[in-house]
């Protein structure tokens, strides 16, 4: 392999400044180096989300099972439907946009419960084997292993196999996704926290183990363990959907994003936006949340991986 | 060295062990197979006789043991559905799943790892942002909406490839092409970053420092060292060549190993599940396996720690 370029391992130097060393900035220039387009855009299509999540039930023009076995299979507005249908109608003339809105909830309530489920195991494991060092730790640390070394699809199939699929099981098993990393995390942070200055004021003002942890290294570590939870989201999102899209995650008549795709996919050629309605949700969502977390990895703490 | 692979064989077994064990609990623990597979209404004398057919009514221990002998042994039970070995019923399968991802595998490299070397060279540069860009994409377009996507482009509107099945050779540029697109992206951000690493090193700088054309410090100071770190994703991604192909199988109804295991799962077969599930876990042993020893090949350094330390 050639590779022909110049070295390029200066940090960036600031703009040409005119001699003097003050920058003078205009305020949107500013406003935007702090917040980049892509991250505002991402913001705004976040805060949709989060609106249609809480607001599902009341913004869904039709119900999301309701039948309509007259108004099947009708395109969307831009491919020549109407208004009544937005984004068109399925087989069994089921609104597209409002399942597409349930599946959105659906979908981003296991994820967010997942996630919650994934920070509390791992923090707590981290916590753990940073507070109890020894055996313990090398026992939690084998156990990180053996996770990180299995592809967690596997796990969740063989699991979903054994035993069967219900919504909180299915949510409870997305919730194993990705704690090995937080506890890998958390361990390391709250070892090097241990040695701070505040942990051993509040330890020798008799704080109990399980207080220092809670309310003094937890808030301390708190925007790292963030910005590592926000970069875990759109993964199990993408799990999430990809089981579901299988058939093995959110059984109907429940509905979420990877399952529209799922059944959509058997009218790929007759009414496509069955399928692309929901897939075009996973992606955006899944990018807007990898864009946010890129950048407040970036802003807050560059040093994670 | 010797006693180094011995140490890395000895836990690869311990992992293994591991696995099985936690293969038969999960199993245990799923409830009566009996009932099932028979279905709670069946007679009590059919489910006496599966139990005494499947040794379920000896106690746990025994089963225990005794699964593990038969593990050992290569029995790993019958397929509860059509009675064949499961063994058999996986192993038909695996040729059509390698078929896919070796390809895939190919794909992943040539198209990963220069453009990770690439972005890392050029970095802050409009090259590195288009291609963290597409690698970003990349990660969050799930593999079932690429697949899908790409059969609708060249299966449905240009009818240049089919969109789902295994007769020919066209059948199997889909999933190869759409497999290898993400992994390229995942390659691409690690080795991206891994290079990275190593630019920043002070060797780096001092190879610079002493005249050498940037040509020749990536060519040999950058590359071997950023290789390193590369080697443990690819492990990684030789370990899961099984495991990845499990959604893309299914959308184009390519009939290998992760199709089986989807449709296994749906009709709760265990004992293929579980041959699947020991397939996985040896690979990735045998994967992580490998790249310890390349490890020792690649990296100079770990030989000369190992030899002070006298092990």
């Amino acid at each position: 392999m050639t590779i022909d370029t110049t070295p390029n391992l200066e940090p960036a130097r600031p703009a040409e400044t005119g001699g003097s060393v003050f920058t003078s900035k205009s305020g949107l220039r500013a406003f935007f180096e702090a917040w980049p387009p892509l991250v505002l855009i991402a913001l705004l299509w976040i805060g949709l989300i989060a609106v249609v999540v809480i607001a599902a039930m009341w913004i869904a023009p039709y119900d999301f099972m309701a039948l309509d076995l007259r108004a099947r299979l009708i395109p969307p507005v831009f491919m020549g439907g109407t208004w009544a249908h937005p984004l068109g109608t399925d087989e069994l003339g089921r609104d597209v946009l409002s399942r597409l809105i349930v599946s959105i909830r659906i979908s981003m309530i296991i994820a967010f419960l997942s996630t919650v489920i994934a920070a509390i195991v791992g923090v707590t494991l981290g916590f753990v084997a940073a507070y109890f060092r020894g055996r313990i730790e090398q026992v939690i640390l084998m156990l990180i292993d053996a996770q990180a070394a299995m592809p967690f699809m596997i796990i969740a199939l063989a699991v979903l196999a054994f035993l069967g699929s219900s919504l909180m099981l299915f949510t409870i098993l997305m919730g194993f996704y990705g704690w090995e990393r937080i506890a890998r995390i958390s361990r390391g942070l709250a070892i090097s926290a241990n040695e701070r200055g505040y942990a051993t004021a509040v330890r020798d003002l008799g704080a109990t183990p399980f207080r220092i942890y809670s309310r003094h290294i937890l808030p301390n570590i708190a925007s790292t363990l963030i910005v590592s939870l926000t970069l875990n989201f759109p993964e199990v999102i993408l799990l999430e959907s990809g089981l579901s899209f299988l058939g093995l995650g959110v059984q109907p008549p429940m509905t979420s994003l990877g399952n529209m795709v799922g059944y959509g996919r058997d009218y790929i050629q007759s009414a496509p936006w069955i399928m692309l309605a929901p897939s075009a949700a996973i992606v955006v969502t899944t990018l807007s949340i990898s864009i946010l977390g890129d950048w407040m990895r970036d802003k807050f703490d560059p040093t994670l991986d | 060295m010797v006693q180094y692979l011995l140490m890395k064989i000895f836990r690869a077994l311990i992992t293994v062990t591991l696995i099985v064990s936690a293969a038969f609990v999960v199993l245990r623990l799923s409830g009566d197979p009996a009932i099932i597979i028979l279905g709670p209404e069946a007679p009590p004398e059919a489910f006496a006789a599966f139990r005494k057919n499947w040794g379920l009514d000896q106690p746990i221990w025994v089963q225990y043991f005794k699964y593990f002998g038969a593990v050992f042994h290569g029995d790993l039970g019958n397929s509860m559905r059509d009675g064949r070995s499961a063994l058999v019923v996986v192993g038909e399968r695996i040729p059509l799943t390698l078929a896919i991802t070796l390809p895939a595998l190919f794909i992943k490299l040539c198209i990963g790892l220069p453009a990770g070397v690439t972005a890392a060279l050029y970095r802050n540069t409009w090259v590195d942002r288009l291609i963290m860009m597409v690698s970003v994409a990349g990660f969050t377009v799930p593999s079932f909406v690429l697949g899908l996507v790409l059969a609708m482009i060249f299966a449905v509107w240009l009818g240049w490839l089919p969109s789902g099945g295994s007769d020919t050779w066209a059948h199997a540029v889909l999933p190869t092409v759409t497999m290898g697109l993400v992994g390229a992206a995942v390659i691409a951000r690690f080795t991206r970053s891994a290079m990275l690493e190593v630019l920043g090193q002070p060797y780096i700088r001092t190879a610079s420092a002493k005249g050498l054309l940037w040509r020749d410090v990536v060519r040999n100071h950058a590359l071997p060292n950023a290789a390193i770190p590369t080697l443990t994703i690819v492990g990684f991604l030789v370990g899961s060549l099984v495991a990845g192909a499990v959604v893309v199988e299914s959308v184009f109804s390519w009939p290998g190993v992760g199709r089986l295991l989807v449709n296994a799962v749906a009709n709760r077969d265990l004992a293929v599940v579980q041959v699947i599930l020991l397939l996985v876990g040896l690979t990735m042993v045998g994967a992580n396996l490998a790249v310890d020893i390349l490890y020792g090949i690649v990296d100079p350094r770990l030989r000369i720690k190992r030899l002070q330390a006298g092990s």
